[in-house]
């Protein structure tokens, strides 16, 4: 049985339509309604079920961030992880955390842990950077199955398929290894209100990057966060005559 | 003379050291994938030399293609079985390789799924922070991507010495035919093998043009109703020569495979001209296909989002508006 340790982060919520700070420097968070970023929902669904499946024996997750980060962690529980580590980034240092200074505590608290398998999202939708899985496998030296949507323990490994760009991929991985997942891999289940009692038991151990030995400076300096090009608001055509017509003064239809 | 010119071209080739950058060519052993020439064209934006490394079982036709793409100036050319499938970890193994005798300043791949899957690996292996998807160029270490779902631009000063970079293919042109590189193999590599193994590949097949660099995109969702109505969109993209795409809640709802996904998580595209069609134009699908030059949208609600984007709407049943425009045109 293998120990699992999934990575969840809090991330503005997928419906919200985010404001660009007028005075350029990111966006604005206040207030505004978090949740678990949805490609980890999925990744914990799948530790969850690998849980039930006998395969795993232990989930912990792990969440990098400011205080409000353990609401994730307590999200995570719900559904179903043992138990949660939080590892505490004061809010504005957090605006300059990277996938390199999470895949580095990651990899940290793999090895701690005596972890055997990690599980995380393909990619927040908040930064949107898709490298988190990537380079804690690096870090670890571990195989990584990225953007997954089929996990099969086989033997000593892991047979997984994988979304790419022409259709399906199939790769087997020799354990441990560090996977992400993709929409497709599950549909994730609701916390009940018992299950979300019961998560309020469960324990939360706290760390900072500092006792993990992980050196949190920022790599990157943002000159400016803005908000994209607007659209010229276009008109409705009344038929698809019409809707011809204008093709073909655009150039699309000879 | 001659040593004063000789001395000219030292200095040059100095100057030209200073940027260096290592270009990812992505590939099926046969043929360049396209994203890999808009990879060449930002590596030319950062400036100094570009070296292409072609990695892969056997591969050297491709290695012949890309040292005709102009603004390279070298390409090197790996072929080894352990590259079968090209896998994250032993191409990883290759690009450290090399970045360890050749020093280059940028390394570069297309932020298409073997570029995302490849570069995050690499960057890790040499400690420094990867940017994805960048969509500009404003001077070697400034760069320019988008953040939630392409709702802000985030302009950033990458302050590693080397930048490991994924570009967005639809943000730079494709590096055209008239260059004459040299192709060389590359030196020698280690290549750890057995962490993972590819086992196969499923690729749908389609006779249409690839979706992210087709010039006419026809996209269905949830209004389509099912897998079989989506031949209303394959008749009309028929007569446009366009590809056919999807929303997530069309793949979602298993109306078509999910590589035709456009959006956040799926594809994103820029074609001249995106017909969405019973889309109703959710956050993460806007994402996906809001850099279109036009964009057409054909929906039986008039308060559906993806008229706020839309160049022309047309605000009707689609199993009545479709018919007709295919056979109007």
């Amino acid at each position: 049985m293998v120990r699992v340790l999934v990575g969840v982060k809090r991330v503005i919520d997928y419906a919200v339509k985010i404001r660009v700070k007028p005075d350029k420097s990111g966006v604005v968070t206040e207030g505004v309604k978090h949740s678990m970023n949805p490609f980890d929902e999925i990744a914990v669904e799948e530790a969850v079920k690998l849980k039930e499946k006998s395969i795993a024996k232990e989930i912990i997750a792990v969440s990098v961030g400011p205080t409000q980060s353990q609401e994730v962690i307590r999200t995570a529980l719900a559904m179903g992880a043992d138990r949660g580590i939080h590892v505490e980034v004061p809010a504005k240092e957090a605006e300059l955390l990277q996938p390199i200074h999470v895949s580095k505590i990651l990899a940290k608290l793999a090895q701690d842990e005596k972890i055997d398998l990690i599980v995380v999202g393909k990619q927040a939708i908040d930064d949107d950077a898709n490298q988190t899985a990537q380079m804690t496998a690096a870090y670890l030296d571990w195989p990584q199955g990225t953007f997954c949507s089929k996990i099969e323990k086989v033997g000593e490994g892991y047979k997984i398929e994988r979304e790419i760009d022409g259709g399906l991929e199939a790769l087997a991985l020799k354990a441990p290894a560090v996977l992400s997942a993709d929409l497709r891999l599950n549909t994730p289940r609701y916390a009940t209100l018992p299950n979300i009692m019961k998560a309020k038991k469960k324990p939360i151990k706290k760390v900072t990057p500092s006792e993990l030995g992980v050196d949190t400076s920022p790599r990157i300096e943002i000159l400016s966060v803005e908000e994209p090009p607007v659209r010229q608001a276009g008109s409705v055509v009344p038929d698809v005559d019409t809707l011809i017509a204008k093709l073909k003064e655009g150039g699309h239809v000879k | 003379m001659f040593k004063s010119k000789n001395l000219l071209i030292g200095a040059n080739r100095l100057n030209r050291r200073f940027q260096s950058t290592l270009v990812i060519a992505e590939h099926n052993e046969k043929n360049l994938t396209a994203i890999t020439q808009n990879a060449v064209t930002a590596a030319q934006k950062i400036g100094g030399d570009v070296t292409v490394l072609v990695a892969g079982t056997d591969c050297a036709a491709v290695a012949e293609q890309v040292s005709k793409l102009k603004g390279v100036s070298k390409v090197l050319l790996a072929q080894n079985a352990a590259f079968k499938g090209h896998t994250a970890e032993t191409v990883t193994d290759a690009v450290v390789s090399l970045q360890n005798q050749l020093k280059f300043t940028h390394i570069l791949a297309g932020a298409s799924a073997f570029g995302k899957n490849v570069t995050p690996r690499i960057a890790a292996k040499l400690d420094v922070s990867p940017i994805s998807d960048i969509i500009g160029v404003k001077s070697q270490d400034t760069f320019v991507r988008t953040i939630y779902a392409g709702n802000a631009i985030q302009t950033l000063k990458a302050k590693d010495a080397v930048k490991v970079l994924t570009i967005r293919g639809t943000n730079f042109e494709a590096a055209a035919d008239g260059g004459n590189a040299a192709v060389e193999n590359a030196p020698e590599i280690k290549v750890t093998e057995g962490l993972s193994t590819f086992l196969g590949q499923e690729i749908s097949k389609s006779d249409r043009p690839e979706l992210t660099s087709a010039k006419v995109i026809i996209s269905g969702g949830r209004g389509l109703k099912s897998g079989d109505n989506f031949k209303l969109l394959y008749d009309l993209a028929d007569k446009f020569g366009a590809a056919v795409g999807a929303s997530r809640a069309a793949v979602d709802a298993g109306y078509v495979p999910n590589d035709l996904q456009i959006g956040q998580t799926g594809k994103i595209v820029a074609p001249d001209l995106y017909i969405a069609v019973g889309i109703s134009g959710a956050i993460q699908h806007l994402a996906g296909m809001k850099d279109s030059k036009t964009i057409v949208a054909i929906n039986k609600d008039p308060e559906a989002p993806i008229f706020q984007v839309s160049d022309h709407g047309l605000v009707a049943d689609l199993f009545k508006a479709v018919p007709e425009l295919t056979e109007k045109l």
